[in-house]
Parts: structure tokens; sequence; C-alpha cells
């Protein structure tokens, strides 16, 4: 017990030690997520109205980056795969990056939910006993249960192994590898019920559609790794873990299937939108050409999928072989990926609405303030993990240094 | 991990990890410490405005609607009348009406009369105290109408806003929508907290005390029947309709989903809801499904009856019909 003490004391004081470079780094963020937070509070005095949104688009860029980074934390099933059921060593090194993102990206899917909330100190009315818990009649609260599910078993995982690294015990494999398998299972769930939030709703017709689930589940594996590649990069430019690029062109290999997969889908839902083009089209021809006039949406989706497109070529030709050709196609999967979760799929859910009207949407800049903040946030949290874990990872970091500094570090 | 001969480091002592806290870092730490904590501060400045009143122990400890002793609602229900009285100065009367042994509400509407006036529309305002920025803000009506062109029933063309000097338009039938009080209502089986549930009357209520706010039941309404306070609701005294309900038309706070409630708090009472009194053509008709002397029986018996969007299972308890 006593022993853990001192680990989350040498945690705390670690945390708050660094190069300039790192607190500017952490400066800013915070800085930045206070602006959110600000925003926010804003938002709580006035109501939602400082908002975009209105009766007709009634979700807007809240549930919209909710969506997004519901798929990248579900994408950290794509180190986990290749590293504990293909057992490859060099995936390991790398892993808990993966889980790390997981958690920070989970923790930022909660507070946008929790910003979209009219009333967010009623949450307790969702947590037995002291509310009710609409299970299973609710989707929400199926993703309510998957999301903290998710959340609790990396935290488990990656906390458990940091613990066992710091202190150069080998892990026990029955404290972890269960939790490891069912997390595998359990990210998949995790965009699949966010799927159905959508999915289950028959009175709009663009979300009611069995291929929404598989799309989200594509672009996730297509967005997430992109995100690791990115941050794989960072790591290994700032910090003294070397990162080889076995891992980086596996997670490359990964995202040309997912976006090939995820493309050959798009083809599949605009055929069957526009080759017989019904009612409830609707929405598809508001997003991709604009409906009487209204044409908020197109500029938006066109740019997703042209990125999306450059992407995909650069994935699949040789110029993503080298970094900077890969980085680029990184960046455009990210932004392609991000305007069609958000914009052109939350949106055109309630465009043209369930009666007909066209209210666009665009959101205000106090909304996107508090957008900013929550990702400013999310990126403070994970700068932090991987300020605490990689010390404790190369080895600097150890339960008993003066035993360890006589001897070669043992793996 | 860390197999890569390149990430092994010299081993080194704690006191090289971290450096000990020398009274230099202390300050500087406390220094930091001071700003992010005025930093806090200046974020969380607006919540000053916070109204008081506004969030309540008593409000966050209040069990469901449902969940509530007598003498409980009874203590709430009169202190919401305090507040009314406080806030806009008018005293209300809030009851609480249960729903009518042997009574299930059906609504039928005559798409051959309706002469799109939207007395409906305003009347449902007066009486269900929406919040309004004027007198034309019909916006958190529960009922919208919609002007169609003849010859087919097709939403995607129908108009909301229309603006004619008179109506109806020669070439334009209308068409009002409000809750149809699904039987198979997707918006209470998506609820998370069974914030608004179907009563054995067949209406479909929202407990206003019990609303998180995340509009789930709005994206799952295909009739576009539910409105959102994204405001503290704007009321001006005067407009104020003192004969209130729990579950119907007490004002409101801000941030939670209403709805129409076919005006529970007349209907259980033995009257008819405010958009059929009001209606000049007498277009509306409402009454019990389960008496077969009826007329709202009578007209599911004999006219010609269009359920609106019955591909998408609700089950609806409003029905439009047509003339001969």
């Amino acid at each position: 017990m006593s022993e853990y003490l001192t680990f989350l004391w040498r945690v705390v004081r670690i945390s708050f030690q660094g190069s300039w470079k790192f607190y500017a780094w952490m400066t800013l963020l915070s800085v930045v997520s206070l602006v959110g937070l600000h925003a926010y509070a804003r938002q709580v005095v006035e109501g939602l109205e400082t908002t975009g949104m209105t009766n007709q688009v009634s979700w807007g860029a809240y549930i919209a980056n909710f969506t997004f980074l519901v798929g990248v934390a579900a994408a950290a099933v794509m180190l986990v795969i290749p590293a504990y059921i293909y057992k490859k060593q060099f995936m390991h090194e790398v892993v808990l990056f993966g889980e790390l993102m997981a958690i920070a990206v989970i923790i930022m899917c909660l507070l946008f939910v929790t910003v979209d909330l009219g009333h967010p100190e009623r949450f307790h009315h969702m947590i037995p006993p002291f509310g009710i818990f609409n299970f299973p009649g609710s989707i929400l609260s199926w993703d309510v249960i998957v999301l903290n599910g998710y959340l609790l078993l990396n935290l488990h995982i990656a906390g458990y192994l940091l613990y066992c690294r710091y202190r150069q015990t080998q892990p026990t494999k029955k404290f972890y590898i269960p939790f490891v398998f069912i997390s595998i299972a359990w990210a998949v769930s995790i965009h699949t019920v966010t799927a159905f939030l959508y999915v289950g709703l028959a009175g709009r017709s663009y979300w009611h559609h069995p291929l929404v689930p598989s799309r989200f589940l594509a672009s996730a594996f297509v967005a997430g790794p992109a995100l690791m590649i990115l941050v794989f990069q960072v790591i290994r430019r700032f910090v003294r873990y070397w990162i080889g690029d076995e891992p980086i062109f596996t997670l490359r290999m990964i995202m040309t299937v997912a976006m090939i997969i995820n493309m050959f889908l798009l083809g599949c839902e605009l055929f069957t939108e526009f080759y017989s083009p019904t009612q409830h089209a609707a929405a598809a021809h508001y997003l991709y050409f604009g409906l009487h006039g209204h044409n908020g949406l197109v500029a938006w989706i066109w740019t997703a999928i042209v990125l999306d497109l450059v992407g995909l070529a650069l994935l699949i030709t040789p110029i993503s072989r080298k970094i900077t050709g890969l980085n680029l196609a990184c960046v455009a999967c990210v932004v392609g990926i991000w305007i069609e979760k958000g914009m052109g799929l939350i949106i055109p859910g309630f465009v043209p609405s369930p009666l007909g009207q066209i209210v666009e949407y665009l959101p205000t800049f106090n909304e996107t303030l508090v957008c900013v903040g929550i990702w400013a946030f999310g990126a403070l949290l994970y700068s932090w993990m991987l300020h605490v874990a990689i010390p404790i990872m190369n080895g600097s970091l150890r339960a008993r240094p003066e035993i360890a500094s006589s001897t070669q570090p043992s793996s | 991990m860390n197999e890569n001969p390149q990430n092994s480091v010299s081993p080194k002592t704690i006191e090289q990890v971290y450096q000990p806290v020398t009274r230099r870092t202390f300050l500087k730490g406390t220094a930091a410490a001071m700003a992010g904590l005025a930093g806090l501060v200046a974020a969380l400045k607006p919540l000053l405005a916070l109204e008081r009143g506004e969030m309540t122990l008593d409000d966050l400890l209040q069990k469901h609607y449902r969940e509530l002793k007598p003498e409980e609602l009874q203590r709430i229900l009169r202190e919401l009348e305090a507040r009314c009285a406080r806030e806009h100065g008018v005293q209300p009367v809030i009851r609480d009406l249960k729903p009518l042994p042997g009574v299930e509400f059906g609504y039928a509407l005559n798409l051959t009369r309706c002469i799109g006036c939207r007395k409906c529309a305003h009347a449902c305002l007066q009486e269900n105290n929406q919040s309004r920025s004027s007198a034309d803000d019909i916006e958190m009506s529960y009922i919208r109408v919609l002007e169609l062109k003849k010859g087919a029933i097709n939403l995607e063309e129908s108009d909301l806003y229309y603006n004619p000097q008179t109506v109806p338009q020669k070439d334009k039938y209308y068409m009002p929508v409000q809750c149809h009080q699904c039987r198979q209502a997707p918006c209470t089986k998506v609820c998370p907290v069974q914030a608004t549930w179907q009563e054995a009357d067949g209406i479909v209520v929202v407990d206003y005390n019990w609303c998180i706010g995340c509009r789930y039941c709005m994206a799952a309404c295909p009739y576009d029947a539910r409105r959102f306070n994204y405001r503290k609701p704007n009321l001006q005294s005067a407009r104020i309709n003192p004969n209130q309900s729990y579950l119907s038309n007490r004002i409101r706070p801000k941030g939670v989903v209403e709805k129409c409630t076919f005006c529970l708090h007349r209907t259980r009472d033995g009257k008819y809801p405010a958009c059929l009194e009001v209606c000049p053509t007498g277009a509306r008709v409402f009454g019990n499904l389960l008496d077969p002397d009826s007329e709202i029986s009578y007209i599911l018996k004999n006219k010609r009856v269009y359920i609106l969007k019955e591909d998408v299972g609700t089950l609806p308890r409003f029905y439009y019909f047509f003339d001969q």
C-alpha cells in the first residue's frame, strides 16, 4: 500500500517536471481549456441558446464531435489486436499509447455529451438508485454503459501494466489478459452502439440504414490509426522513447484496408440514394447538392470527399511508404472523416425536418469555443499521461532505482 | 514493451528523474498554482449570473413524478405556484390531474375543412404558456400548420412559413401537425431516464423536473412534435394562463423538452383542447376512443381516414380525414 502511495506521489511529482517546451505546451492547452470552460459557463447561465441548435436541428457540433471521437477511442483496438492476437512484439512497444489515447478520448466523449445536456446537474437521474435507468429500452443507456465500461477496462489495463513496469515485476497474466480480450470486443461495441443511437430512429430515414454501423467502424479504423501514427512521430521526435517503423507501417496497412472499405461503403450509399431517388433521399440531396436553394453543407461534404480520396490515393500508392507522404495521408484522412461524421452524418439527419422544413445549422462562436476547449483538454490529458508513462516505460522511473542502477535493465 | 535497444536509458536515481523541491522550485510552483487558480475562477465567473433559486438542493433531490408520495407532490405543486407568483407576478393554480378510467383520447382533423388560419397554433401558445418573443412568434407552438400543394400529400414540398393576404389559397390545402400521441411512441422508448412516458389515457407527458435535456426524443419524433427550451421561457405576465398542471402547461424551466399533451389540464377535466375550441371551421374532432358512441369513434368507422407516416409504425392516436 505504502509502495503504491509512493508511486502516486512520484507520478504527481513527475507531472510537474519537464523541459520549457513541455511547460509551454501544457500552459497553452490549459489556457485554451479554460477559455472553453468560460464559454461553457456562459452556456450554463444562458441556456443552449448560445449554440446554433434549433428545434429542427436539435443536435449539432457537440454530438458530431462525440460521434467522431467514439470512433477514435474504438480504434485503439487496432493496436491491441496485432499485439495480443498476432503476437507482434513491436506492437507491444506502442500498444499502451493506444490504450492511453482511448482513455483520454473517452473522457472527451463524456464531456461532449455533458455539454450537450440542458440539465447536466441532473445526470444522476441516469444512475440507479438515485435515478431511473431506461435499460434496455434506450440505446443512450446502452451507450452510457459501453463507454464507461470501455473507460474502466482501459484504465485497468494501462494502469496495471504501468505499475508492474514501475515495480519491474512481470505482470500476472490472469490480471490483465482476460480484460485485454474483453476490451477488443468492447471496442467494437462502443462504436456499434453509438451508430445504433442513430440507426434506431425509424423517423429519420437518413440514419435508418443498416450500412451506418459498418461505415462507422470502417471510418473509425482509418481516423484512429491515422491519429496514432501522427502521435508516434511526435513521441519519437520529442521524447526519449524510440518507436520503430514497424508499428507505423502496420497501422498504415490497417488504415489502407479500412479506407478502401469505407470508400466502397460510401459508394454503395451514394448509389442507393441517387440511382432511384426516393423522398427519403432528400437529406442526401441536401448534403451533396443542396435542396431548394439551401446548400450549407455542400462545401463541407465535397471537401471531405476530396480529402478522403486524396488520403486513399496516398495510402494505396508507394508515396505513403515515405513518412512525409504517410503524414499527409493521415492528416487528409483525419480531417476528411471528422467532417464526414460531423457535418456529413449528424446534421443531414435533421435536414429537412420530418415535416419537410429546411433549417440550416452552423455552430456559433461560443459553441465552437466549447468544442475547442474540450479538444484542448483531451490533448492536455493525453500529453500528461504520456509524460508520466514514458519515463516508466523506458525505465527511468522505477520503484528501486538504486538496485536497478547496479544491473542492466531486465527488459 | 521497450524491447528496442535504443530505448534503454541509463537507470537514474529518483533525484535524477525529478529534482528535489528547493525554495526556488517551491516558489515557482506556488506562483504557477496561483495563476492556474485565478484562471479557473475567471473562467467560471459567468456562473455568478445564475439566478437565485434556479438550482436548489430540493430540485436536485426531487424524485421522478411517478415515485412521488402524494404529500411530496403537493408540496412541490405549492412551491411551483409560489415560484410562478414570485417570478411572473401571476398566482397560478397548479393541479395534478390523473388519467380518467375507461378513457383513451383520440383526435381527428378534417383536411377538407381546415383553412390554414393558424388560430389553433396561436390558441396553443395562450393555453400552454410557451416561450415567445412576440405575439406573432409561434415557433414554440405545439402545432405546426403546413401549406401543401393540392394533388399530393408531399411534406417535402410543404411550406410552414406561408404568409398570403388571405387563406385558404385556391391551389393549396392545409395540414396542422401536432403530437400524435403514438401507441408505439419512439420518443418515450429512447429517453434514457424515462422522463417522458405514456399515461393510461394515451397521452405522452414529460416530467420537466426530471428531463435532463439530451433531446434524444426530439431526434426520435417523426412528427417534429417536440420543442426544447433553449432559453428561459420568455413570457409576459399578462399572457400567462394561471390554470396549470404539473404534467402539461406549467411554466417550464430552461433546458427541458416540452410537447402537446392534448391540453390534459382541460381534457381530463371534461373540457375540449384549446385548439379544438378555437377552430372556426369545426375541422377538429376530439374524444374517447373507447366509447363506441363518441364522435371520434364515428369518424374512424365511417370516414376516409389518413394516417401521417403510417410506414414508420408509430400507430398514432391522431388521424386526418376527408369529407366526401
